[in-house]
């Protein structure tokens, strides 16, 4: 069905306008420079919903086009009467100016009017039809994935009952839906490459539809406003291939390995324990992200920073400092016990 | 010169005779200097307060602004904390909207509606002088929360829950709640004067149809406040209830709805665009016909729709909530609407066009303010039906394609006709012109900064740069644009402020206006600048839809008695006229300065202060003094009832 629709509206190629009667053949003289630096500007960047990196995504790409080619040409032809009636008005006497033409009114309603209105409802019907790609009409996921927003990081749910944060693996090329809760404020879900965005409301259960074409690593970020860290409240969606998926899900479910015991036993007897689980041991707080498999993360604190040593032990010592405002208190250790705890969580994998 | 018209016998206290203006004056004029600073009920004086503090709040928004820039300027900087940005994110919007825009274009007003029209003041001079009061109450109550550090942080759109007492536990949000209730009593006491003053106060022969467009704008300006505000009002009241008081409308914990919040501001939100947008057109209806020197083509068809704008606009506001996950078909309708609203902006623009194209456009610098208007509003209104468009919406919404969408048409589309009105009317105000050489550099300097500004923020939006962030990742391909924008905006800045040191300049070096220095067509430009007290020494008699080019007889001092002209007997009167065709009814006699508007206002100031420090007695007390306040107001004295 989704191959089907792909088929008849084929994705328009990034970086490029559908055919040669793109804007910049359209544009007045003040245009080129403008559309230039929309088009480079617009294609390039990983989180570019112009360069689409699945059905989604290249469903609205596909309305995006014929809009911006539209609107630039009524931009054309506004700005260019509107120069034009400047410098002709220079010409004419006071008695020329008090002329009534006979076009004006007839102008007025065609233009309008009956264009305008055409353009608008044809619009209109077109991006309907783009709705359709969206919704879940008919439709069977291939993979249910569950996601829940928290202030200010993103809690993962996989069907086999891994328990993951932050980082979303999906498979290549498969029908994933999202059901997308909230455990706190409104938050929105959105990978811009991938498609279009839904908010997490509470005391609602909204879903997405999400599919990436191809392996590779997709980032986003909350888009509705909730609060100090609104702004490092970070997605990565990771692209495996089907059967790296499964894999990867299936190690994602099992507990963690032991891990060296020191740093353990400060994991579960400090204050780490009170807010995170790693399955396997005694830690079990369901405060913060799951840490089972920490290591397997790219990033930490919801992205705000790759996962390195040096920024782990910092963010331990000071979360305050990395990102102001979020829930982890300070833990204050001496640096060899930083640094077991640092190690035992690294370890994690 | 009778003071009776169509038979009705002459109210009490009204003078009889020939008006005169040594009369008139002993009747209007204030008591000099600041004695009648509080008391003031001159529609003129109250306009250009309007105007003095909406810019004054301006620069307050501006500058905050400018510092936002600042720490958005690259990526990972450190200029601000994240409380202060959401700080400073939530009052721009709350002071751009309600502390700048609505006031100043009220401002506009206030000072030209009553000129237009060709009345002596507004319906209710007491209501105006008690608008403008409680408006700067309002503000500085808002701007109170500053002092203690503790101004609203949930946006300017406020969403529960971060909203309630639950995330939001200190006074921000009741600064923020109870300042908007606060300020919503000024906005309705202006419209409501607005609408009768539009509706009863013409002078005899100025039909609706003959009416001002500028008029019109703020007539539905008016009536889409009275309509929609309550709205706001009510959300926030439901919303204080809830954090003060325990209730749940928006809890989903306690069975509530958050959308409901949503849905109340929005029914607000997306008619408050307008209705700073829709006086803005009206400027930019009165300067065209007189800068293009014939009258404007289209004038039915502007005026359908400006009406059809106002009406239109309160059937889109869920397209502010298309990824909320309402039912699909909900969505069609409202991405119709929204589709829809597009066609009366763009008559507008079209009559407008013919009228340029037909006349002889004279590019003194209010024209180049509204050209450039032009060319940004229609900018905004193309990225309008993006919007409009469902799953494009779901995929810019919430990022910066959006603040770029709304800050052409909002600062494109009002900031510029504002500053095209600063240019065309102050020297009605003050008697002088505004340098033309600096006007034309100020709007060179506003318009390329503000392009470099915010249209980059188009393609941050593409880009996946979500709004209302206080930093950004680096390598995400965003620094170099935001770099870009944080220079438009000083580069706007300073062409804002060229304007403001040529306004200041222009008071005491300008060239002198005289009456009508654009040889307009509108009754404004029939007084003195600046006009008398009394605005008029006799009532004009109206048989033209542009009075000024077609009766020759219209001058500064108004019209002859033998011409039709009106002097209500040299009197404190106004000329009250039949709705559609402005036909004379009776003779109003129009009260006089009060301390008691002023007096209320401070109560009410009072009363608010109490509810946010959450003090009964001090409210409460507030609360007594507002009702002996209402009661001087409204206590009998003797002449006919003054509102």
């Amino acid at each position: 069905m989704e191959r089907e629709r792909e088929g008849k509206f084929p994705g328009v190629p990034t970086g490029r306008f559908p055919s040669g009667r793109g804007p910049i053949a359209a544009g007045a003289r003040t245009l080129p420079a403008v559309a230039a630096a929309l088009i480079v500007g617009a294609c390039g960047g990983e989180t570019s919903i112009v360069s689409p990196k699945g059905p989604a995504a290249r469903s609205v790409t596909g309305l995006w086009w014929p809009m911006l080619a539209t609107a630039t040409a009524v931009f054309a032809f506004v700005a260019g009467m509107l120069l034009l009636a400047a410098a002709r008005g220079r010409r004419k006497s006071d008695d020329d100016a008090k002329v009534t033409p006979r076009w004006g009114e007839p102008f007025i309603v065609v233009a309008g009017v009956g264009i305008s209105g055409a353009i608008l409802v044809g619009f209109f019907l077109f991006s309907l039809s783009r709705v359709q790609a969206l919704t879940d009409a008919g439709r069977r996921p291939d993979v249910t994935i569950g996601v829940i927003g928290h202030d200010w990081w993103w809690e993962v749910r996989y069907p086999n009952g891994a328990t993951s944060a932050n980082e979303i693996h999906i498979p290549a090329g498969r029908k994933v839906r999202l059901n997308l809760d909230t455990d706190d404020v409104i938050h929105s879900f959105w990978v811009p490459s991938l498609g279009p965005k839904i908010d997490m409301i509470p005391g609602q259960h909204n879903s997405l539809w999400l599919e990436a074409a191809r392996p590779g690593v997709y980032r986003g970020q909350c888009a509705e406003f909730c609060g100090l860290q609104h702004a490092n409240m970070l997605i990565r969606v990771v692209a495996d291939t089907p059967a790296g998926f499964d894999a990867w899900i299936a190690r994602e479910a099992e507990p963690a390995d032991a891990g060296a015991a020191g740093g353990r036993d400060l994991f579960e007897h400090q204050t780490c324990a009170g807010c995170h689980t790693v399955r396997g041991t005694q830690a079990q707080g369901k405060v913060g992200p799951d840490l089972t498999h920490f290591a397997r993360r790219d990033t930490l604190g919801a992205g705000v920073k790759p996962r390195t040593d040096e920024n782990l032990a910092h963010w331990i010592a000071d979360p305050q400092s990395v990102k102001p405002g979020v829930t982890m208190p300070p833990i204050t250790l001496p640096a060899d016990q930083l640094d077991s705890l640092v190690a035992y969580l690294e370890g994690l994998r | 010169m009778a003071t009776t018209v169509g038979g009705t016998p002459p109210p009490p206290g009204v003078t009889t005779g020939l008006a005169t203006p040594e009369l008139l004056e002993e009747h209007w004029s204030e008591t000099p200097g600041l004695g009648s600073f509080l008391t003031t009920v001159d529609h003129k004086r109250i306009g250009k307060r309007y105007l003095y503090t909406g810019l004054l709040f301006l620069v307050i928004g501006g500058v905050e602004s400018l510092v936002m820039r600042i720490q958005l300027s690259h990526s990972n900087l450190h200029v601000l904390d994240p409380e202060t940005y959401n700080q400073l994110f939530s009052m721009h919007g709350v002071t751009m909207m309600f502390l700048f825009a609505t006031p100043v274009l009220s401002g506009f007003g206030n000072y030209l509606v009553p000129l237009m029209i060709g009345a002596r003041d507004m319906a209710f001079p007491r209501l105006n002088a008690f608008g403008y009061w409680v408006f700067l109450g309002a503000g500085i109550f808002f701007y109170t929360s500053f002092l203690v550090h503790r101004l609203p942080d949930a946006g300017w759109f406020n969403y529960t829950p971060l909203s309630d007492s639950v995330y939001s536990s200190g006074p921000n949000v009741d600064f923020y709640a109870l300042g908007l209730i606060f300020i919503g009593i000024s906005t309705t006491a202006g419209s409501i004067n607005f609408i009768v003053t539009i509706l009863k106060m013409r002078a005899p022969g100025m039909s609706l149809n003959r009416m001002p467009i500028f008029v019109w704008g703020e007539l539905a300006m008016a009536l889409t406040v009275v309509f929609a505000l309550p709205a706001l009002t009510l959300a926030n009241i439901l919303l204080e209830l809830e954090r003060r008081a325990g209730f749940h409308f928006f809890s989903a914990a306690g069975g509530g709805q958050p959308l409901l919040w949503q849905h109340l501001f929005w029914i607000f939100g997306h008619p408050e665009v307008y209705l700073v947008v829709l006086p803005a057109l009206g400027i930019a209806s009165a300067i065209i016909p007189t800068m293009c020197r014939r009258p404007m083509i289209g004038y039915t068809y502007i005026v359908l729709a400006e009406m059809a704008i106002a009406l239109i606009g309160f059937g889109v506001w869920v397209h502010h909530m298309f990824a909320t996950g309402l039912p699909t078909i909900g969505l069609g309708f409202i991405s119709l609407t929204s589709f829809l609203v597009v066609i009366p902006s763009g008559v507008q623009i079209f009559a407008w066009l013919a009228t340029l194209w037909a006349g002889k456009p004279v590019l003194k610098t209010p024209m180049l303010f509204i050209l450039g208007f032009i060319v940004l509003f229609v900018i905004g209104g193309l990225s309008g039906p993006m919007l409009a468009a469902i799953p494009l919406d779901q995929q810019v919404t919430d990022s910066y394609f959006v603040v770029a969408h709304f800050h052409y048409v909002l600062v494109g589309g009002a900031m510029f006709p504002i500053f095209a009105g600063i240019y065309y009317w102050v020297p009605k105000m003050t008697g002088r012109l505004l340098h033309e050489g600096w006007g034309k550099v100020s709007f060179w300097l506003m318009f390329v900064g503000f392009n470099a500004l915010f249209f980059p923020m188009h393609i941050l939006g593409l880009r996946g740069q979500p709004r209302r962030t206080y930093t950004y990742q680096a390598g995400l391909g965003w620094d170099f644009l935001n770099l870009l924008e944080t220079i438009g905006a000083f580069v706007l800045a300073l062409g804002i402020l060229v304007t403001f040191v040529n306004w200041v300049w222009s008071t005491k070096r300008g060239r002198p206006a005289g009456p009508n220095p654009w040889e307009a067509d509108t009754l404004e430009w029939a007084t003195t600048s600046p006009p008398a007290e009394y605005n008029f020494e006799n009532i004009p008699a109206i048989r033209s839809r542009e009075p000024l080019w077609d009766q020759p007889e219209l001058g500064p001092h108004g019209q002859p008695v033998e011409a039709g002209g009106r002097g209500l007997g040299g009197g404190h009167n106004t000329l009250v006229t039949s709705l559609l065709e402005a036909e004379p009814e009776v003779v109003a006699p129009m009260p006089h300065e009060s301390p008691w508007p002023f007096l209320l206002t401070a109560a009410l100031l009072g009363v608010f202060y109490g509810l946010v420090i959450r003090s009964w007695v001090f409210w409460t007390v507030a609360a007594v003094l507002g009702v002996i306040s209402v009661a001087g107001w409204f206590w009998p004295r003797g002449e006919t009832q003054e509102t």
